[in-house]
Order: C-alpha cells, then sequence, then structure tokens
C-alpha cells in the first residue's frame, strides 16, 4: 500500500469511528470507538512518516474528531441520538446552510483569483439579502427581486474594483469600508422604508423544487424538497469550474491574478478583466444574501448576514481557491450548522461554542498544518502603471 | 487620474511610503477633506430621503454635547450639554484604544482587524476578574482587572502575530478568524449553564455574566456615578496614547517598528529580527485593544450579556480611527473624538426623533465611518492635493 492509500484510510477510519456511534448503527461501546480512533491515528502517524504529511495530519485530527464525537455519542442516550442524528433532514439543512457559503465563495473565487482581495463578500452578501427582499417587494416576483439583489451586488463590486483597480488603493481597506458601507445602506434603506414593522410577510419568495423522489430511503429526504437557489448554488459550482478552467476566458482571467504583467503583454486587458471578475463576485456573494432574505428566512432583518460573507470567504480559503474544494468546505461548515442548530438537546452552551468551529478549522488551515492554502501568485497587486 | 506618475503611489505602497506622500500632500487637509466629503455624501442621503439635512446634523451635534465649550450656552444647555460630553467622552476612550491598537500595527506594516476580538478577551477577563475577587483593596482590583485585560488581548493578537512569524499567515485572514472565535468564544462563556454566567438566583434564565464588585469600579470625576458619569478610563487612554507615541518615536522597538513597516526585507539585511516585531506588536496592539475591552467593563458596563457580544461594533470602529489619524497619536485621538461624537449624537438617548430618527442616524454613521474608509483606502486625495500644489508651484515659478 502506498502512504497516500493508508493516508486516506485514517481519514475515513477516523470519521468511522464517529459514524459508527450514531443511528442507524448507534454502537453502545466506547471500546469500538476507541479502537476506531486509535486506528485512524496510528496510520496517520505512519502515513507522515512515511512522507505523506497532509493526509497523515488530516487523518490524525479526523481520528480525534472521530474520539470526540464517537466518545460523546456513546455517552448520550439513544433517544436524544435519534433526535439529533436524522441523516436525511441533516443533509437537508446542511445543504440550506451552506447555499449562501456557497454563492459567497464562488463570488470570492472569481475576484481573488483575478488578483483583487475581496474582504468586502460579507458586505456584497448584505446588501444582496436587502436588496432582494426590496426588489421582490416592490415588484412582487421573487425572480425580479434576485435580478435586483444581483445587480446591487456587482454594482457594489464595480465600487470596489473602481477602488482596488483604478485607483489601486489598498484591497483590504476599501473591502472593509464596503462592510461598514452596506451596513450603514441597508441599514438606512430599511429603516427609511419599511420602518419598525419590517419586511411584509408576504414577501415573494423563491419556490421550492419538489422532486418526485419521495420513495428513496435518504436521498428523498436530502434531496426531494430544496430551494430553487439551492439547485442553482450546485450549478453555480459546476459552471465555475467550467468557466475558470476549461474555457479561454476561465485561463486569462486566472492569468490576471497570477501574472498581470505578462497577461498584459500578451495582450490581455487585465483592468477590465479584472473588473468583470469583481463586478461577478459582487453579484454571486448578492445571490447569497438574496437567498437569506428570499428564499430561507422570508424576510430581512439588519445586518442579517452575521458573519457569513467572512465564512465563506474562509470557505474559499479553507478550499484553497478551488470550486471543489470550496463547496466541500461550504459543506462541511454547513454540516457544522446544522448540527450545532440540533445539539442544544443535549446541551445548549456547547451547542454555542460549535460555532467557532469553521474559524478554528480556517486558522488551521492557513497556518499550513494540512498543507498551505496558496493563494493566487498576485492577489492584492494592483497592476503598475507603465 | 492627471497626476504625472513620479507623485503617484508606487504599486506596493508600504504604511512609510504612504505617510510620507501624505504629508507631502498637506498634512492636516486631506483627511479633514475626506470628512467633510463622507458629511457631505451622508447629507445627500439625508436629503434624498426627504429630510432636511442641516437641522439632522446639527441635532447630532447637539447631541454629542461638544457644543459644551461654547460659552454663550445658557446655564440648563450646559447642564444637558455636559451630560452629553460625558458620554462622549465614555465612548473615546475605548476608541483611542482600538484605534491605536490598529495604528500600532499599520506602522509595522500590518493589518489588525482583530482589535474587535481582542477587545471582547479584554472584556470577558476584566469582568471575570473584576466580579470575583471580592474582598480586594479597591485600587489593587482595577489594576489586576485592567491587567487581566491587558495580558489576555495580548496573548490573543499574539496568536496572529505568532502564526504571521512562525508559518508566514496573513495577518488579515488570522485576525478575522480570531474576531469570530473570540466572539462565539464570549457568547458561549456567559450562556445558560455555562461557567461564567451569573451565580444570581433571579437570573438564571439571562445569558449575561456576574456584575463587577464595587471596589473593581473605575471611579467616576465628572458628573453623576448613578447616571453613567465620566470615569477615570479617559485618563488611561490619554496615557495610551503617550505610550505610543514614546514607544514609536523614542524606543529601539518604535525604531524598528517603523524600519519593518518601511521595507521588512531591507530591516531583515540590516539585521533587525522581523518576526520578533511581527509577534511583539500584535501583542502590544492586543494590549491596547484588551485595554480598551477592560476600561469599558470597569468603567460604565459593568456586566457583558451574550446579545452584546454579537451585536458589537464599536471596537469595529477603531480602523476607521486609526487610518483618519494617519496612525498618529494625536490623530488617532481625533478620529476617536469624532466618531465617539458620531455615536453618542445619534444615539437613541441624544437625538430628538422629531428633527430625525435615531435609528435612521445610527446607520448613517455606519455610512459615515465607511466612506472615510473607503476615501482614505485610495489616497486619491492625497495625490490629488499634491498635483494640485505642484502645479500652482510650477505656475508661480513661470509667473
Amino acid at each position: 500500500m502506498t502512504p497516500k492509500r493508508i493516508g486516506w484510510g485514517a481519514v475515513a477510519l477516523g470519521f468511522l469511528a464517529f459514524f459508527v456511534a450514531v443511528p442507524p448503527l448507534t454502537v453502545r461501546s466506547p471500546i469500538v470507538v476507541i479502537v476506531l480512533a486509535v486506528a485512524a491515528m496510528a496510520a496517520g502517524s505512519y502515513a507522515i512518516t512515511a512522507g505523506e504529511k497532509r493526509l497523515g495530519w488530516g487523518g490524525i485530527i479526523a481520528g480525534l474528531i472521530g474520539l470526540a464525537g464517537g466518545y460523546a455519542a456513546t455517552q448520550s442516550g439513544v433517544e436524544n441520538l435519534e433526535r439529533v442524528v436524522v441523516w436525511g433532514a441533516l443533509g437537508a439543512a446542511t445543504l440550506r446552510y451552506a447555499t449562501p457559503l456557497i454563492f459567497g465563495s464562488l463570488g470570492g473565487l472569481f475576484s481573488e483569483r483575478s488578483g483583487v482581495i475581496n474582504i468586502g463578500l460579507e458586505g456584497m452578501m448584505l446588501m444582496g439579502a436587502f436588496f432582494g427582499a426590496w426588489g421582490a417587494d416592490v415588484t412582487s416576483s421573487w425572480l425580479l427581486g434576485l435580478v435586483i439583489a444581483i445587480a446591487a451586488g456587482a454594482a457594489f463590486g464595480l465600487i470596489h474594483a473602481l477602488f482596488a483597480v483604478t485607483f489601486r488603493a489598498d484591497q483590504i481597506v476599501s473591502g472593509t469600508a464596503l462592510n461598514l458601507l452596506a451596513v450603514g445602506i441597508t441599514g438606512y434603506l430599511f429603516v427609511e422604508i419599511y420602518g419598525d414593522l419590517g419586511t411584509p410577510d408576504d414577501l415573494p419568495s423563491v419556490p421550492n423544487v419538489s422532486l418526485p423522489i419521495d420513495w428513496l430511503p435518504l436521498l428523498g429526504d436530502i434531496f426531494g424538497e430544496l430551494n430553487l437557489l439551492v439547485w442553482l448554488a450546485l450549478a453555480a459550482v459546476l459552471m465555475t469550474w467550467v468557466f475558470m478552467f476549461r474555457t479561454p476566458m476561465g485561463l486569462r482571467l486566472r492569468s490576471a491574478g497570477e501574472n498581470p504583467l505578462a497577461a498584459e503583454t500578451a495582450g490581455l486587458n487585465v483592468v477590465r478583466t479584472r473588473y468583470l471578475a469583481v463586478m461577478t463576485s459582487g453579484g454571486l456573494a448578492a445571490m447569497g444574501g438574496a437567498f437569506l432574505s428570499i428564499g430561507f428566512l422570508h424576510t430581512f432583518t439588519q445586518n442579517m448576514t452575521a458573519g457569513r460573507g467572512f465564512i465563506a470567504l474562509a470557505a474559499l480559503i479553507f478550499g484553497r481557491w478551488r470550486p471543489g474544494l470550496a463547496l466541500a468546505a461550504t459543506l462541511l461548515f454547513g454540516f457544522g450548522s446544522a448540527l450545532a442548530q440540533r445539539l442544544p438537546v443535549f446541551s445548549p452552551s456547547g451547542a454555542v461554542l460549535f460555532q467557532a468551529l469553521p474559524y478554528v478549522l480556517t486558522l488551521i488551515a492557513v497556518t499550513g498544518l494540512i498543507g498551505r492554502s496558496i493563494p493566487p501568485l498576485s492577489l492584492g497587486r494592483p497592476l503598475p502603471r507603465s | 487620474m492627471s497626476a504625472p506618475p513620479e507623485e503617484e503611489l508606487p504599486p506596493n505602497i508600504t504604511v512609510a511610503t504612504r505617510m510620507a506622500t501624505f504629508f507631502r500632500g498637506g498634512g492636516i487637509i486631506a483627511p479633514l477633506i475626506t470628512v467633510l466629503v463622507a458629511f457631505l455624501a451622508g447629507g445627500l442621503v439625508v436629503l434624498a430621503t426627504g429630510h432636511n439635512p442641516i437641522e439632522t446634523y446639527s441635532a447630532i451635534f447637539k447631541g454629542t454635547g461638544f457644543n459644551w465649550i461654547f460659552p454663550w450656552l445658557s446655564e440648563d444647555d450646559r447642564i444637558i450639554a455636559a451630560l452629553n460630553l460625558q458620554q462622549t467622552l465614555i465612548l473615546t476612550t475605548p476608541l483611542i484604544l482600538t484605534g491605536l491598537a490598529v495604528a500600532f500595527a499599520f506602522r509595522c506594516g500590518l493589518f489588525n482587524i482583530g482589535g474587535q476580538g481582542q477587545y471582547i478577551i479584554g472584556s470577558i477577563f476584566a469582568v471575570w476578574v473584576g466580579s470575583s475577587f471580592e474582598g480586594m483593596p479597591a485600587l489593587l482590583h482595577v489594576l489586576v482587572a485592567m491587567l487581566a485585560g491587558i495580558a489576555m488581548g495580548a496573548v490573543w493578537a499574539g496568536i496572529a502575530g505568532l502564526l504571521k512569524a512562525l508559518a508566514g499567515t496573513n495577518e488579515v485572514i488570522s485576525t478575522i478568524m480570531l474576531n469570530w472565535i473570540a466572539i462565539w468564544t464570549g457568547v458561549w462563556v456567559f450562556n445558560l449553564g455555562s461557567p461564567l454566567q451569573n451565580d444570581n438566583s433571579d437570573q438564571v434564565d439571562v445569558p449575561v455574566s456576574n456584575d463587577v464588585v464595587e471596589g473593581a469600579k473605575l471611579p467616576v470625576f465628572w458628573g453623576d456615578p448613578q447616571l453613567q458619569g465620566l470615569h477615570l478610563g479617559i485618563f488611561v487612554a490619554l496615557a495610551a496614547l503617550v505610550v505610543f507615541w514614546v514607544l514609536l518615536n523614542r524606543t529601539t522597538l518604535g525604531y524598528e517598528v517603523r524600519a519593518v513597516g518601511f521595507n521588512p526585507d531591507a530591516a531583515e539585511a540590516s539585521g533587525i529580527n522581523v518576526r520578533r516585531n511581527y509577534i511583539l506588536v500584535m501583542a502590544i496592539c492586543g494590549a491596547f485593544a484588551g485595554l480598551g475591552g477592560a476600561l469599558d467593563l470597569l468603567g460604565w458596563q459593568f456586566r457583558i450579556a451574550t446579545n452584546d457580544i454579537q451585536t458589537h461594533t464599536l471596537a469595529f470602529f477603531g480602523i476607521a480611527v486609526a487610518l483618519l489619524g494617519r496612525n498618529t497619536a494625536i490623530g488617532t485621538l481625533l478620529g476617536a473624538l469624532l466618531f465617539a461624537g458620531l455615536i453618542t449624537g445619534t444615539s437613541v438617548r441624544n437625538l430628538d426623533p422629531t428633527v430625525f430618527e435615531p435609528q435612521l442616524a445610527t446607520n448613517l454613521t455606519y455610512m459615515i465611518q465607511g466612506l472615510v474608509v473607503l476615501l482614505i483606502s485610495t489616497d486619491v486625495l492625497v495625490v490629488w492635493l499634491l498635483g494640485r500644489r505642484r502645479k500652482r508651484r510650477t505656475a508661480a515659478v513661470a509667473a
């Protein structure tokens, strides 16, 4: 066996240690969990000594998580477990929680792959959330609401591009400014237009897609009744990957982020490329925000994105600026949120601490313990003026 | 832009070159214009939504209490103005300190977005120390609680510095992550059934900390302690400004910090330990922000609820304060006064709702803050001013 396979085996064993302890298997003996987790960590350590560091560390961490989660599960009541771990509902909730993050991190991907740091994702999402709700309310159509949300996000992206590309501003500072500005603009308009009453109850909302797959055991529960925007988010991941890595335009966009001077020399208009990329970024992030207001919660409240833009940014970094890996990261974070929502059955306070998990994981990821995340080469650098 | 190329900022601008450009651009004029433009834009928004901007701004100004210094004020107005000014100065205290937390990092070429997390960690430990150890001598108790805030803020920010030094982790990302970890840790630690939730039997289902005991409260020296008068913390903040200036301009560390901020590679080549500087600088920034959190808790809040932690925005103003103040001591003080005034002047308590809705005004403050940061991010104004100046000079030479 190659060290790589052993590394993957270690990761799988680690997750298995958790999996056996929860429904449907529900093994009640902690010994099984411990044996599996220790095996995972041993295999992980072996993989590290054999030179497969990234997967090896992944295996050790998976083993630790499996040990903690699995042991906790064996110590809690079967009834509670069966109430919390309903895989169908958990899966659907994971996708629901992940959707705004998927849109956000794809938005970030467009911008950052073209070389423009986008700390302003949070603000763009918030703009999408408000203008989606407002647009849907004014036009009485969720579709137009979505269009208006995208336009608002793109407009915000245009401001970011104007400052980051044309004025060659410090991109982190201008992104931070956009976040602050978005809180002010959406809050002001919300209070001005809706006052204390809030958005109307009959806000048009994005419909769910009902699939006739109720008879499928697990998949029916997960995919049977998802919001249209959830499907759009998943499609957007695929489309982004195809665009970014399989089309000439994607190659141009990436070259603007890796080596803008060479791209410029080869005849690419780096400035225009970056403008379009950042505006796309704003539009995508705004879709994530619109999902929150007219797809999921059916209302707008001040500052409702509550840091989701930063989790999306974290997912992007955790996913190493790649669509597929970023999707995996958002699903992981979404699963964390879905689980956290159900955990209060055991302990209300512990569930809160769970919310910090995405940030801890990202912090670990950027320090390079599980393989370093390497950003696009020219990220954050304006094109030198000739 | 019409300015000739040699006056533009180079593509990979360091903080030091920015500052140099800025001082050539006319010092205090550029931030003044920035604020003016931001207020004008805010006024336009107010006008566009059908309110009177002049009345709005004058009502906000009245709410800040800055009119206290006007000698022609009547006795009654002066009493109200004094109350308002006390609130403004109470808020100036944490804004100075979170501003310094950003400014000091900037001078070393680091961007510390983590002021919020460091502030929260500082306040958590200050409230913990301040609400336990009852019976400790009063002065000692305050000092220990403040030191707890300072030390833990330093540790929290030090994590980001350590990661930067050891693994080259971008401090922007790590401080953002540490912010959210601090927020959720704070929410957890005072939550129902958590270690630091209050032991008051009437408040079993209220997620709030214990109250700071009398001996650990900072004394009020202006106004009524019952009506949230001004506490001594403002002097601690002013002292921190002096510490900041001395540290930066009169010590070896400050020299090294500025050298690293100017050009890390050149600093490394001339024998400065850049990594050690990153760790130290972040820790000092965290100490400033943690002290800010501690002073707020010991001075006027006396307890933290989990809600406050989640909706907390105060420390984020530190970024605008530092940027507007150009990362200098005096600038940070002025920036802190400006934003503290704005926050107080637009608060529900101080703004007359018949003139302008306080909730709208609060968001107006966020907008102005965002605009200020956005405009400063480019230095467009500075470069433009430079261009004008040069033009005028060449015109004078020609004539």
